[in-house]
């Protein structure tokens, strides 16, 4: 017991000292200019990210707040990359927040190891409201071992096929339905000297997308199940090396536009590519519609703006109509907080969480909340076209696969990412990725 | 000195007492040794950063000696060593020469040169970043070309693109040591060496460089081992990318602790930094000569 404790002591101290690293060279990361709400000392705390939803998460604790002063929250924004290494690094140092917002999968798998966030499984089952309220696909992966440590809390993220409707008509192209139409795409764009597909390549998990799509369109979502059931030599499942040669053949005839390696998607420029009409696709998730409905209003509101599934592959064994994303976000509750945090987060969770006026902002900001029975309110949405299509999507895939570097666990995720960035740059053969990513199973 | 008798040689010792160095010294134990005994610890066990801490022998060390990417991470780090010295040495020195002179344009000069020292390295790396964006960047602005290139996203041009903008941000500093340095040379030097007939260029050679001997050392020292420790603006312009062509030492025990979350091979890592920085200054000590008490000022 003794040197558990010193064990503990030692490792806080450990993780303080790393803790203080990170956050002088976060800081500058962190949100800016008016976000975040004030608390109490005792406030149940929440670390939200910033982004579209930002807005609408400030309401809904600020709405909360004034009707609940007695169990309020106190609410902090993060960027999202920043965010991901922070919320591990306090969390382990005891200094996290109530709430923990999350992708579920393989990271959400770590917490609950580790005994951080609390099994909600009671708390489902004496508030039947609140899992009746969800999507049922999207609640399971919240779901570790059969018991519930998170909650979605936003919206269904699929990720989509933009592509730029002007760009598209002059050059006379349609929409891709398979990948060889694809494929005759790219010279026609190149020839117009507009690039094909813009890429937010320096932030790595773009390119997972093109992964993971290829992957189910060609051996469907047994793939993947078997890598994150850490089946030995998953990887060497012929799938993987024909989207993974697709996409160094995508990226030799010049799919991608130039100096995609050095876009960074966090600061949005890739969907500025596809806006400004200088390249004419890009695969990206649902959330970049609410970034585009504020950053190129005119643009979406025209509907210059063109959405797509991901193109099927001929002789592929998965369902056109499966999906990958994020289902949705999550928050999990810090097994650390104290009972009158926990208490307030729950009572945020059953009643603040998707109240009526959530729902609609939520809406209105362009995104599809992960909620049943909301059908007359998105076909009531200015952007009703994308929002019934998002929904339909979410709602109607017979499968749904979590993103990869979320769905997987924290090392093998971050060696797929490094490893299929040297993919796209063709420093690596597919079987050299391959025989990397086996080495990674069960770590 | 050396004519003080031994017994009353504690009596006349000059200079303040060692007690002024505890604080220092506390701080130093605090902040440098005990955490540094930690990471050694840490390298014999794994860790998520999560869970219990447990102890795995030689596991972490094994993994990071044999991993490919480690010996990059070393080789791009003597390269950025490299070149960041061949690049801001001579600017350094030639700047620091110039603005030591007494003319007010040269100390209105100056001030400008000192900008870039003012500010966060978060900052410069957005900022160039920005710039260098291929497609919205400097190149596009001011409609040249040849300035949009793929800076960032190549993997054999973007060590050079690093390399300036560390030069860009570290310059000012050392520029400012030799300034110090050259205007500590007594003028009385270069007055003898005029009415001897000496040049502008030879008084630089035969002066100048010579009396900035150990200037020159203590400004290489903490450009080589201040190389091991560039993180933060590598880590916002490149993030270690693409590839592993930017992914320095530093910056890989980061993404190796933090990102892949393996605290035991980031610790070894961490040993690995430490050893070098500490062999690199040690080395570069001795560079100065074994009488380097020695005054540079005798005869003049």
């Amino acid at each position: 017991m003794e040197s558990q404790m010193k064990n503990r002591t030692f490792r806080s101290a450990a993780i303080a000292l790393s803790a203080a690293a990170i956050s002088i060279s976060l800081a500058a990361c962190g949100s800016s200019g008016p976000a975040g709400t004030a608390g109490s000392a005792d406030s149940a705390t929440m670390w939200g990210l910033t982004g579209g939803n930002q807005p609408v998460l400030q309401k809904s604790v600020t709405d909360w707040n004034s009707a609940h002063p007695d169990s309020s929250i106190k609410l902090d924004f993060f960027a999202n990359d920043a965010y991901k290494t922070k919320v591990r690094t306090a969390v382990g140092a005891g200094q996290g927040p109530t709430f923990i917002y999350g992708w579920g999968g393989g990271v959400l798998k770590s917490y609950v190891d580790a005994g951080q966030v609390d099994d909600l499984t009671t708390f489902l089952k004496d508030n039947p409201g609140v899992q009746d309220r969800y999507l049922p696909a999207v609640l399971k992966n919240g779901v570790i071992d059969g018991k519930t440590y998170a909650l979605p809390n936003n919206n269904v993220q699929p990720v989509v096929l933009y592509f730029n409707k002007d760009v598209f008509d002059k050059v006379g192209a349609e929409a891709p339905k398979t990948w060889d139409e694809l494929m005759a795409l790219v010279p026609k764009f190149k020839a117009a000297g507009i690039a094909p597909f813009s890429l937010g390549g320096q932030s790595r998990w773009p390119d997972l997308m093109w992964l993971e799509y290829l992957v189910e369109r060609i051996g469907g979502p047994d793939v993947f199940a078997n890598i994150a059931a850490n089946k030995p030599d998953a990887w060497s499942d012929p799938a993987v090396t024909e989207a993974l040669t697709k996409i160094q053949q995508l990226v030799d005839a010049g799919g991608f536009v130039n100096g995609f390696s050095s876009i960074a998607a966090d600061s949005n420029a890739d969907q500025a590519l596809l806006y400004t009409g200088k390249s004419a696709m890009i695969l990206q998730g649902g959330w970049i519609y609410q970034s585009m409905k504020k950053d190129a209003a005119d643009f979406v509101k025209s509907g210059k703006l063109g959405y797509t599934t991901f193109p099927t592959v001929s002789g592929g064994k998965g369902d056109p109509a499966n999906v990958v994303g994020n289902p949705s976000n999550f928050w999990s509750v810090s097994t650390k907080a104290t009972d009158g945090q926990k208490k307030a987060a729950l009572e945020y969770v059953k009643s603040g969480m998707f109240s009526d006026s959530n729902i609609q902002g939520l809406i209105d900001s362009g995104a599809v909340p992960v909620v049943k029975g909301i059908e007359s309110k998105l076909a009531a949405s200015p952007d009703k076209d994308f929002l019934t299509y998002v929904y339909g999507m979410a709602k109607d895939a017979p499968n749904f696969t979590l993103s990869w570097d979320q769905a997987l666990s924290p090392a093998q995720g971050d060696a797929m990412l490094a490893n299929l960035d040297q993919i796209f740059l063709k420093k690596i053969t597919p079987e050299q990725f391959v025989a990397t990513m086996n080495a990674t199973i069960g770590k | 000195m050396s004519t003080t008798s031994g017994s009353s040689r504690r009596a006349l010792q000059p200079g303040p007492s060692g007690w002024l160095a505890a604080p220092a010294l506390a701080f130093f134990l605090l902040f440098a040794i005990i955490p540094l005994i930690g990471v050694l610890f840490l390298s014999f066990t794994s860790w998520d950063g999560l869970g219990e801490i447990k102890l795995d022998g030689l596991s972490s060390w094994t993994t990071v000696l044999t991993d490919p990417v480690t010996g990059n991470a070393l080789l791009v780090t003597a390269k950025i060593m490299f070149f960041s010295f061949i690049v801001q040495a001579p600017i350094s020195l030639l700047l620091g020469v110039f603005t030591a002179g007494g003319q007010k344009y040269r100390a209105a000069l100056a001030v400008l040169y000192f900008v870039p020292l003012l500010l966060s390295s978060a900052a410069v790396a957005i900022a160039f970043k920005a710039l260098l964006d291929p497609n919205f960047g400097l190149g596009a602005g001011l409609g040249l070309p040849f300035l949009a290139q793929d800076w960032l996203g190549d993997s054999d041009l973007v060590l050079f693109v690093v390399v300036f903008v560390i030069a860009w941000q570290f310059v000012p500093f050392h520029t400012l040591i030799y300034q110090g340095g050259v205007r500590q040379i007594p003028a009385s030097l270069y007055e003898a060496a005029q009415i001897d007939g000496a040049g502008r260029v030879q008084q630089f050679f035969n002066i100048t460089l010579p009396q900035l001997k150990y200037t020159i050392i203590t400004s290489s020292t903490l450009m080589v081992v201040g190389s091991l420790a560039y993180f933060d603006l590598v880590f916002v312009l490149t993030g270690g990318g693409p590839g592993y062509a930017t992914r320095l030492l530093p910056l890989h025990m980061y993404l190796t602790g933090f990102k892949a979350n393996d605290m035991g091979a980031a610790s070894a890592l961490g040993v690995i930094l430490v050893v070098i920085g500490l062999a690199l200054a040690l080395l570069l000590q001795r560079l100065g000569g074994k009488n380097r008490n020695a005054s540079q000022l005798e005869g003049a």
